[in-house]
This record gives structure tokens, C-alpha cells and sequence, in this order.
């Protein structure tokens, strides 16, 4: 690939032609909530973009992120403006292997130092010095804090290196935590989600490359243009939570009708994502549309909060054992006061001296 | 944050609450009855049970000849529990709940059924502290844990308001607030005037059977 080569020039040499180049600026501007206006500014600042150098560092992970991305749909205009970035490293994609493929990470981040875009995926084990997790030899840790060095910003991409995922539930057995714990001095945008939203990685990128900037965050550093709003704001089963119409199993008359997946678990009321407008496989759907509720996948600890299909409303712990137990501790304590209520008053009815009538006459 | 603030709410807060809430409940109401009383040596004129069964039905559902005041209490205090029971059992998540912990749910009323309890009920304890406010002979009678018992018993109320129709917070924060208060509910009602939720009926019943026994016609 040709380093010099803009955008534009690439893609229409992949034969995508310029309608269909400004169609998905439009779309990218729609997504991100910009003005009108702006579809033509990404257009422009798109067209005459190089290509920047990407180190894709993969930590402790499943590699669900990278295939969410590949494999979602393709080839689409999202997957190609991923191929217009260098992808200088990237354990899964890259075709160099063994000391050639470190050469190249560490070409990359000479080369372009303070400029190149960090892009992690998985969390980084800490206990025991990181043993859990090494890439030649090296652990991810320090592999992280080399890299985060010379990086213009850092894009947390999927849960585990949001928020530490998976590996970060308890009992969380190698000390796994996000990037967040370890780089303190850098932007870092978290693209959460298990996996994330493609549309929603190449629209921070496509952000980057309009603007030279990172797009505006949420507290959880994830940007608010596709994590504002809850999966259940924008759900289309939404009027029947209103309506307090619930399917109370997969497959009762509920569930086939389509109601309010609440009450089988589903945690889009708490869940920050973009599932229910921006949609997965092409824009086929997301999980609730194929009847199953949202797991939480894009929020931190989501694998700790308890059962995937127990409602929002219900308790994330065993209640009833703890209320057992306290009855019991409560009517057992009631019944040991109360007895020595009892001797207590036996004691003073026998201690009392009796007041006879002799007693009145000589006083 | 907000997600872990949650999580712990639902669980381990949860535990906790209703642990106080179970313990000082079973504590205070066994340790109640179990005070007793000694053997009256006098012939029943009447009996024990029929009082006490009467007082509590009359108590309950028979409207007395009131005052103005105390007849705008009665009906507003009455308007205040109903609504409350309703939407503390009749809510399909709140059904979800004791599904979850006792093993046994009930149908659910339909939401808009739910939403005018819950609007009667919120008007009428507003109506019930303004009048405790406003009325001299109920301000000097009110303490602290009037209002204490007061504020507990309508946040849960509120909140659940807002969190049903999404008012002012994102449904996290106020889920974690109802949550909250609720909590905040349980652990206070064994140790204040919030007992009478198990006691009340129990003191009826007593107070009948007490005049039953001598005979006294309620």
C-alpha cells in the first residue's frame, strides 16, 4: 500500500465510487449526532487523509473484537476505511510472525512516535508480574506502558480493555485490569462492548481523521455520539414496558408477541450502547430483536451483576438465606429475652416481703 | 461507578437491609407477644375472640363519626396505605422481586392501574404533611420521627414514580435511588413507628379482646 495514497484515491481504486464515498460520510455524520453541514467536512478532511499508523496491541482477549470488525460484514465501505489506516501491528491480521512482527511494532513507534494511534484490545494481568499474559517474552504490562509512550491517543476496543471484561470477573484470578488503571497520562477512548460495534470503532476513527481530535466522551471515557442513550431509550419493544406487558418466558404468547423482555432479564435499561440504532450483521438486527435480552456487554463488571436472566428489579444475591437466617437469629433472640424477662420477675415476685395486717397495726 | 453503585444496592445492600429488616421485625414482634399477661382470675363476661376480631374489622373498614380533620386524616392516611399496597404488590417488577426471593409470584394489575395508586397515594400523604404542617393541634402532637417515618415511607414512593416514567435521572441513577430508599426503609421501619406495619393489627385484635372479655359492647 502506498503510504502517499489519500483515501479517496484508494477508494476509488477498490472501484467505490464518490456517491457512495459521501453516502457513508452522511452516515458517519448522522451516527455521531453532527450537523447536516458536516457530512461534507468529513468528506473533504476524508478525501485527503493519509493513512495514519495503527499499533493494534491484543492482551488478554478472545479475539471477538477483531473478528466483530473483519468478519461482521464485508466488504463494506466501514471495513475499507479500516484498510485505509496502516495497520502497522496486529497479532491476528498481520502476516509477519515471530521477530519480524516485533521489528515492525517497533519500527512503527520510532518512526512515528507521537503520532501513531494505540489501539488495545484485552486486559492486562497484573498479579504475580504479569506472568499470565506475555508476548515475546515480554509481559503485556510492559508491552502497554512502552507503547502508550509514543501514542497520539489510546482507543480502548471492547470491554476487557475498557474495563477489564471477562478476565477482570471475580474471582478475577490474574489481577486483570483495564488500560485505564495503567496509563493515566494519555486520552484513552473506551470503545466498550463484547464485541463492540464495528460502525462504532471506524466512526471514532472516522472522527480522528476529520478533526485531528478524539469525539467528546461520556464519565467512562466512551464517546457519548454512540453511548448516550440506554439500549431501552431507544428499543422498539419499549411502548410494551410502558404498557407493563412482559414475556415471562422465551416462549410464551409474550415472547411471541413481541413484548418487554424485562422481566427475562434484559438489562437495556441500564446499558449505554448504540445496538438499537446502528444494529449488527448489516443492520439485520440486535439480540433483542432475535428475542433475547441485553446482557449489560458495554458497561463495567457486567459479568459480576448477577444472572443474565434475572430482572433489573430482583436481587443480584441470595436474599432469602440472608432473611432465613436473620428470622431465625431475631425469634431466637426474642425468646431468650423474653425468659429472662420471666426470671426476672419470678426473682422480684419472691423477694417481695409480704405486708400483713399485723405490719399496718404496729406502724 | 454508577453500575457498581447499582450492583451492590441489588446485592450485597440488599443482604444487609434485609437482614435488619427481618432480625429486628422477628425480634420485636415475638419479643411482643411474648410479654404476656397474667391470668385474669375474673369470669369472662364475654369472648376474647369475637372482640377481638370485631375491633379489627371495625378499625379497619368502618368509617366513625368524625370531625372534619379527622375525617380529611382517615381518608387521606387510608388513600396513602392503599396506594402504597398496590403498587408495592401489584407492579409486575415488584412481583419480579418476590418471585425472586420467595419462590411464588401473582399476576400483576395493568400499569395504568399501578400509576393512579401511585399518583393517589404521592397527593395524598403531600395532603397529610401539609395538613401536619398547617393544623396547630397535629404540629404540636409531631416529633422528629413523624416526619422521619414520613420522608421514609414517600421517597419510595416517589422514586418509583420517577424511575416508572424516567423523570429527571437516567434510569440508572434512579433505580439506584429507589433502591436506595427502599433499603433505607427496611432498616429503619423495625426501630420506629413503622413496626405498626406487623404490629397494627395485632394491637386491634388485642384491644377488642380486651373489652370482649369484659364484656363491653364495641
Amino acid at each position: 500500500m502506498k503510504e502517499q495514497e489519500t483515501l479517496e484515491q484508494r477508494l476509488s481504486g477498490q472501484g467505490v465510487s464518490r456517491r457512495a464515498f459521501l453516502k457513508f460520510c452522511a452516515a458517519m455524520a448522522t451516527m455521531m449526532a453532527l450537523p447536516p453541514s458536516s457530512a461534507s467536512a468529513i468528506a473533504t478532511a476524508l478525501a485527503k487523509a493519509k493513512r495514519p499508523s495503527v499499533i493494534w496491541l491484543s492482551f488478554q482477549e478472545c479475539t471477538g473484537c477483531t473478528e466483530s470488525l473483519t468478519r461482521s460484514h464485508s466488504p463494506t465501505l466501514e471495513s475499507l476505511i479500516f484498510d485505509m489506516i496502516s495497520l502497522d501491528y496486529h497479532h491476528t491480521l498481520q502476516a509477519a510472525s515471530g521477530f519480524a512482527a516485533e521489528q515492525a511494532r517497533d519500527d512503527a513507534m520510532k518512526a512515528f512516535y507521537g503520532q501513531y494511534l494505540l489501539l488495545v484490545d484485552g486486559s492486562i494481568p497484573l498479579k504475580d508480574g504479569g506472568v499470565y499474559s506475555t508476548i515475546a517474552g515480554r509481559t503485556n504490562l510492559d508491552m502497554l506502558e512502552e507503547a502508550a509512550k509514543g501514542a497520539a491517543a489510546i482507543i480502548a476496543v471492547g470491554s476487557c480493555a475498557a474495563f477489564g471484561g471477562l478476565p477482570n470477573a471475580q474471582p478475577n484470578p490474574t489481577g486483570a485490569v483495564p488500560v485505564s488503571d495503567i496509563v493515566k497520562d494519555k486520552l484513552i477512548v473506551n470503545i466498550s462492548g463484547c464485541p463492540p460495534i464495528p460502525a462504532v470503532i471506524t466512526g471514532v476513527l472516522a472522527h480522528y481523521l476529520t478533526f485531528g481530535e478524539l469525539p467528546a466522551l461520556d464519565e467512562l471515557g466512551r464517546p457519548k455520539a454512540f453511548y448516550g442513550e440506554t439500549i431501552h431509550d431507544r428499543c422498539y419493544r419499549r411502548p410494551f414496558y410502558d404498557q407493563g406487558k412482559f414475556a415471562k418466558t422465551f416462549d410464551d404468547e409474550g415472547a411471541r408477541n413481541g413484548w418487554c423482555l424485562y422481566e427475562l432479564g434484559c438489562k437495556g435499561p441500564t446499558t449505554h450502547n448504540a445496538c438499537a440504532t446502528t444494529k449488527w450483521n448489516g443492520g439485520a438486527g440486535f439480540p433483542i430483536e432475535a428475542g433475547h435480552g441485553c446482557i449489560g456487554c458495554s458497561e463495567p463488571k457486567f459479568w459480576d451483576a448477577g444472572s443474565f436472566y434475572t430482572p433489573l428489579s430482583a436481587p443480584a444475591a441470595d436474599v432469602t438465606t440472608v432473611a432465613q437466617a436473620a428470622a431465625v437469629i431475631g425469634a431466637g433472640a426474642a425468646i431468650a429475652l423474653s425468659a429472662v424477662d420471666r426470671a426476672k420477675k419470678r426473682k422480684a415476685q419472691q423477694a417481695r416481703e409480704k405486708l400483713t395486717v399485723e405490719d399496718l397495726k404496729g406502724s | 461507578m454508577d453500575q457498581e453503585l447499582l450492583l451492590w444496592m441489588r446485592g450485597a445492600g440488599l443482604q444487609i437491609a434485609s437482614a435488619v429488616f427481618v432480625l429486628g421485625m422477628s425480634y420485636r414482634m415475638l419479643h411482643l407477644l411474648m410479654l404476656g399477661r397474667k391470668k385474669s382470675l375474673a369470669a369472662a363476661r364475654g369472648s376474647e375472640w369475637a372482640g377481638g376480631l370485631r375491633t379489627m374489622w371495625r378499625r379497619s373498614f368502618v368509617l366513625p363519626r368524625l370531625s372534619p380533620r379527622g375525617k380529611f386524616t382517615v381518608v387521606a392516611g387510608y388513600l396513602f396505605h392503599i396506594g402504597f399496597f398496590v403498587t408495592l404488590f401489584f407492579l409486575s417488577q415488584h412481583i419480579a422481586l418476590f418471585r425472586a426471593v420467595f419462590g411464588f409470584g401473582w399476576p400483576a394489575l395493568p400499569r395504568g392501574a399501578i400509576d393512579i395508586a401511585a399518583v393517589l397515594s404521592i397527593a395524598a400523604m403531600i395532603a397529610l404533611l401539609a395538613h401536619r404542617l398547617v393544623d396547630p393541634v397535629k404540629r404540636l402532637l409531631s416529633d422528629f420521627q413523624d416526619y422521619l417515618t414520613w420522608a421514609l415511607s414517600f421517597l419510595p414512593l416517589l422514586t418509583g414514580f420517577m424511575l416508572l416514567r424516567e423523570i429527571g435521572f437516567e434510569y440508572v441513577t434512579l433505580l439506584t435511588l429507589h433502591i436506595a430508599s427502599v433499603e433505607l426503609l427496611l432498616i429503619v421501619s423495625p426501630f420506629t413507628k413503622l413496626a405498626h406495619m406487623f404490629s397494627t393489627f395485632i394491637a386491634r385484635w388485642y384491644n377488642g379482646a380486651v373489652n370482649g372479655f369484659k364484656g363491653i359492647q364495641t
